[in-house]
C-alpha cells in the first residue's frame, strides 16, 4: 500500500471583490500517493491553479478558506500552519515549475545563483558549496556543459534551457511534492516531449509525487497515472489514465475529449467544442454547474447539485454526475 | 561589465562625454588641494580685479583671489552636495519604497502619506527651512537636499517595485522558501536600479543647483568655505564693477548641471530596451 503524502478534504475557497464573493473552489477532496503523478485538468478558470497555491499557501491575500477546508501534508494542516512552518517546507518539500519559464527567472541573477537560493535558503550552504550540487542538478535535467552554464544568465539559454533550469532549481532540495503549473504550455511541441521525458524520469529516480495542471489532455495521456478532471471549482471526474479515455464517465470529460485535434479525423467536420462557456463564478447555479452546456441535462440536473459517487469498490473512480456515460461506443479514441 | 557600460554609453555621445566631463571634474576637485596654481585664500590687494590673463586663468576677484583656483575648489562643494544629495534618498528613500511597495497595506499608507507631506513643500522653501532649523553650513544643506530628494526616490521606486512583484520569478523565489527580505535585496532591487540609476543622475545635477541656490542666498557654504553659489553671490555685489566674475563660477554651475541631465537622458535611453540601438 503506497502511502498518501497530501490529502486535500472540502477544500472550499473564495475571494472577495467588488461585484461579490467569487467562488473559486467549491469542494474539493483528493488526495496524493507517494510518487504519483496526478493530472488537474480542466479549462481556464476550472481553480486549478488556485488549488495547487493553496496547498503552497501562496494565494493572494483576499482568499477565504471555509472553516473545514483541510490540505493534509504528512499529517499536518497546511492551511492552519504558521507562515513559518510554511517558509520552511516551501521549497524544500513542496516545489513548484510554472508556466513560463521566460520569465519566471530573474533577468539579472545568473542561473546558477539562482539555483543555488533555495539550498542557501533551506541548508545553509554558502554559493561555493552549493556549487558541486548545481552542477548534479543541471546534469540530471539534461543540460550540457553545466560547469560553464552556472555562469549564464537567462537570456543566454533557450526556452527549453530554461525550464530545465527551473526543474533544477524545484528539484535543488529534494521535495516531495513538485506541482508542475502547465510546464510545457509556453514550449513548442519537440521541446515539450523532451520537457516531459525529464520529468518522467527524474520522478522514477527521486520518487517524488506530482501534481500536473494542465489543460493539454496529450500530455496527460504521456505523464499522468491518474486524473481529476475540474470543472467550475469542483472536481467532476476522478479515475486513472487509462480508463478516463476509455470511458469517462462525465459528460464534461466527454467534451474535453472530443476537443482534441485528430490527425485522423475526418476534414468535413470542424475541431468539436463544448458549447457555452464556464458559468460566472459570482453566481453560480444551484444545480449541476454543467448544466447548461450538457446534452444530457434533465430537470433534476438543474434544480440538484449532483453527488460524488463512486464507481468502483477501491474507491479510485468517480465521478460527480446525475447522468454518467454508459455507452462505450460513444466514446472513440481521441489522443 | 564596466566595460559593456562604458562602450554602450559611447553611443550616447553627449552622456558620454558628460559622463567623461562629471569624472573630470570629480578628480579635478580632488587634485586642486595639491596642485591649485595659487592659495585660494591668500589676497593680491595690488592686483584686484584682474582680467583673465596668462598668470590668473579666470582672472581675480575684488581681493585680488586667484579665481580659477577658487572656481576648482569650489568644485568640491558642488560633487559634495551631489554625492551626499543623492547617498541620503538612495539609502533611505529606496528601501522605504522598496518596503511599501512590496509589504503594502498599512505599511504603504503610512511611508506614503509621510513621503506626500515632504513633497507638499515646495524644494527650495524646505531646504532653507531645514538649513534654517539646523544650523546654517555646507552640510546642513547637503542633508535638506538630500532630504528634499528622498520623497521622488521612495515614489519612483514604490512604483517598480509595484510592478516587479508581480513578476514570475518572485513568485518562483517565494515557492523556493525565500522570505521577504531576501526576496527585496535579490531580486527587486536589482531590477528597479535602471530608473533609480537614471534619477540618481539627474538628482546629481539638481543637487548641485539647489547647494549653489543655497549658498547664494548665504544659507549654504559659509565662508571662508568656497562654493560656486558663494562665489556668484560675491560677484553678484560687484556685478557693475566686474560682471566677468560671475561668468566663471556661472559656467562652472551650467555645465555641471548640464552634464548631469545629458547623462541621466543618456542613460534613459540607454537602460530602455524600446530605444537601444546596437
Amino acid at each position: 500500500m503506497k502511502q498518501e503524502l497530501i490529502k486535500v478534504e472540502n477544500l472550499q475557497a473564495s475571494f472577495s471583490s467588488q461585484q461579490g464573493t467569487i467562488h473559486a473552489i467549491n469542494n474539493v477532496n483528493f488526495s496524493i500517493n507517494e510518487g504519483e503523478i496526478v493530472a488537474l485538468v480542466g479549462e481556464s478558470g476550472s481553480g486549478k491553479s488556485v488549488t495547487a497555491l493553496s496547498i503552497m499557501g501562496l494565494n493572494a491575500g483576499n482568499i477565504k478558506y471555509s472553516q473545514n477546508s483541510t490540505i493534509y501534508y504528512r499529517g499536518e494542516n497546511l492551511l492552519a500552519s504558521k507562515p513559518k512552518t510554511m517558509k520552511k517546507i516551501r521549497g524544500n518539500e513542496l516545489s513548484m515549475i510554472f508556466q513560463d519559464p521566460l520569465s519566471s527567472l530573474n533577468p539579472l541573477q545568473k542561473i546558477g545563483r539562482q539555483i543555488a537560493e533555495p539550498l542557501m535558503l533551506h541548508l545553509g550552504y554558502s554559493y561555493q558549496k552549493c556549487i558541486e550540487r548545481i552542477i548534479e542538478l543541471l546534469t540530471m535535467v539534461g543540460i550540457p556543459s553545466p560547469e560553464q552554464r552556472i555562469n549564464h544568465y537567462p537570456h543566454q539559454l533557450s526556452g527549453g534551457m530554461r525550464q530545465r533550469v527551473m526543474i533544477a532549481m524545484a528539484l535543488a532540495c529534494d521535495p516531495k511534492l513538485l506541482i508542475a503549473d502547465e510546464p510545457t504550455t509556453a514550449l513548442d511541441v519537440t521541446i515539450q516531449a523532451q520537457i516531459l521525458s525529464v520529468l518522467k524520469k527524474l520522478q522514477k529516480e527521486m520518487n517524488i509525487s506530482i501534481i500536473l495542471i494542465t489543460h493539454d489532455l496529450g500530455v496527460v495521456a504521456e505523464l499522468a497515472d491518474r486524473v481529476l478532471v475540474m470543472y467550475s471549482g469542483k472536481i467532476v471526474e476522478e479515475a486513472d489514465v487509462y480508463s478516463l479515455f476509455e470511458s469517462p464517465k462525465h459528460p464534461y470529460t466527454k467534451g474535453l475529449l472530443q476537443s482534441v485535434p485528430n490527425l485522423r479525423g475526418d476534414k468535413e467536420n470542424h475541431l468539436y467544442t463544448i458549447p457555452g462557456t464556464v458559468p460566472n463564478p459570482l453566481n453560480l447555479p444551484k444545480g449541476c454547474s454543467f448544466y447548461n452546456r450538457c446534452m444530457h441535462a434533465s430537470p433534476k440536473c438543474h434544480d440538484k447539485s449532483p453527488t460524488w459517487k463512486y464507481d468502483n469498490k477501491s474507491l479510485t473512480r468517480g465521478y460527480s454526475c446525475w447522468h454518467p456515460l454508459t455507452d462505450r461506443e460513444e466514446v472513440k479514441h481521441y489522443v | 561589465m564596466i566595460r559593456l557600460f562604458l562602450t554602450k554609453l559611447y553611443n550616447e555621445k553627449l552622456a558620454f562625454y558628460s559622463f567623461v566631463y562629471l569624472i573630470f571634474l570629480i578628480l579635478l576637485s580632488i587634485i586642486a588641494y595639491f596642485f591649485a596654481p595659487y592659495d585660494p585664500d591668500v589676497q593680491d590687494l595690488s592686483n584686484i580685479m584682474a582680467p583673465p590673463n596668462s598668470e590668473h586663468w579666470f582672472g581675480t576677484d575684488e581681493l585680488g583671489r586667484d579665481i580659477f583656483t577658487r572656481t576648482l575648489i569650489g568644485g568640491q562643494a558642488a560633487i559634495q552636495a551631489g554625492i551626499v544629495g543623492i547617498l541620503i534618498p538612495l539609502f533611505i528613500g529606496v528601501p522605504l519604497g522598496v518596503i511599501s511597495g512590496y509589504v503594502g497595506g498599512i505599511i504603504d499608507d503610512i511611508f506614503m502619506r509621510i513621503v506626500d507631506a515632504v513633497l507638499s513643500f515646495p524644494a527650495i522653501l524646505l531646504a532653507l527651512a531645514i538649513t534654517g532649523a539646523l544650523g546654517v553650513n555646507l552640510w546642513n544643506a547637503m542633508i535638506a537636499i538630500g532630504v528634499i530628494f528622498t520623497p521622488q526616490f521612495a515614489r519612483l521606486s514604490r512604483g517598480q517595485t509595484l510592478q516587479i512583484r508581480r513578476e514570475p520569478y518572485v513568485e518562483a523565489a517565494k515557492i523556493s522558501g525565500s522570505g521577504p527580505i531576501w526576496i527585496m535585496m535579490n531580486h527587486i532591487i536589482p531590477n528597479i536600479s535602471s530608473p533609480i540609476i537614471v534619477q540618481a543622475s539627474f538628482s546629481f545635477s539638481l543637487a548641485i543647483l539647489i547647494e549653489a541656490s543655497l549658498s547664494f542666498l548665504g544659507m549654504g557654504a559659509q565662508s571662508p568655505q568656497i562654493s560656486w553659489g558663494g562665489m556668484l553671490h560675491q560677484a553678484y555685489s560687484m556685478i557693475f564693477v566686474n560682471p566677468l566674475m560671475m561668468v566663471f563660477p556661472g559656467l562652472a554651475i551650467l555645465l555641471s548641471v548640464l552634464a548631469g541631465n545629458f547623462l541621466g537622458d543618456g542613460l534613459r535611453i540607454m537602460f530602455d530596451p524600446r530605444t537601444s540601438r546596437l
